[in-house]
């Protein structure tokens, strides 16, 4: 595996952080030559990911989110969004599309728009550890 | 984030820019709370101005869609953009007929 670039970022679970993360992921990616598409497909599954965070892994207080985001032979992008917060006791059940825990409003796609928008989505979870979900997709030059 | 209209029976609200987990919520009560006033027949939500959307987005439709229909108003999701289609359509919204 030859990484071409590689970027930690972490900073507070404040929702305010969600565009400031697709931000940071979506400037990263650029010297690889992404299509429109791409860009796109990459910044809203990391927009759920995060908020999957702010919303699930730190309900009721102020965590750290960690980003990290490598690029392998300048065409394959690995990131993986992690917390150390409350965990997810069922993966397989979390991971079904329009299931939520959440009341507010939240649609229930999470996993599912991450799924659909990346090559491979892995999840890996510690009832009271936290979260690791790591998206790859490989990137399609312009 | 969103620009709301009124007139002869249809509210109709512009959104702009980026809608996500933290904007949504705003964009949500702007919209209720003009629907609530005004009692309109149909609410139309204009997405030409998005630029990105994540699945906050669509349930800020769902949410619209219960809200006016227990208002006894229709919803109609009116110049949604190319790359927004995908989203859209993972999420089965075209089954609730809103789609214009």
């Amino acid at each position: 595996m030859n990484v071409t670039n590689q970027m930690k970022l972490s900073f507070i679970s404040k929702s305010a952080n969600e565009s400031f993360a697709r931000a940071v992921v979506s400037a990263f990616l650029l010297p690889t030559d992404p299509t429109v598409s791409d860009i796109a497909d990459i910044k809203t599954a990391v927009s759920e990911a995060v908020t999957n965070c702010i919303v699930h892994a730190y309900p009721h207080t102020d965590g750290t989110i960690y980003i990290d985001m490598k690029i392998v032979d300048n065409k394959r992008v690995i990131i993986k969004v992690r917390d150390k917060g409350v965990g997810i006791s069922d993966i397989k059940k979390a991971m079904e599309p329009l299931y939520t825990t959440s009341s507010d409003e939240r649609a229930g796609l999470g996993f599912a728009v991450m799924q659909s928008f990346c090559d491979k989505v892995k999840v890996r979870s510690v009832v009271g550890k936290g979260t690791a979900v790591t998206l790859e997709k490989i990137i399609s030059k312009v | 984030m969103v620009d709301i209209t009124c007139s002869k029976n249809t509210v109709t609200a512009k959104l702009k820019g980026e809608i996500d987990h933290h904007n949504a919520p705003d964009i949500r009560r702007s919209i209720d709370s003009k629907c609530e006033s005004f009692r309109p027949k149909t609410l139309v939500l204009d997405f030409s101005g998005v630029s990105f959307m994540d699945s906050s987005g669509i349930g800020l439709i769902m949410g619209r869609y219960r809200q006016i229909s227990y208002l006894g108003g229709k919803l109609e999701v009116v110049n949604v953009p190319d790359m927004l289609k995908r989203i859209i359509s993972l999420s089965g919204i075209e089954r609730l007929g809103v789609l214009k």
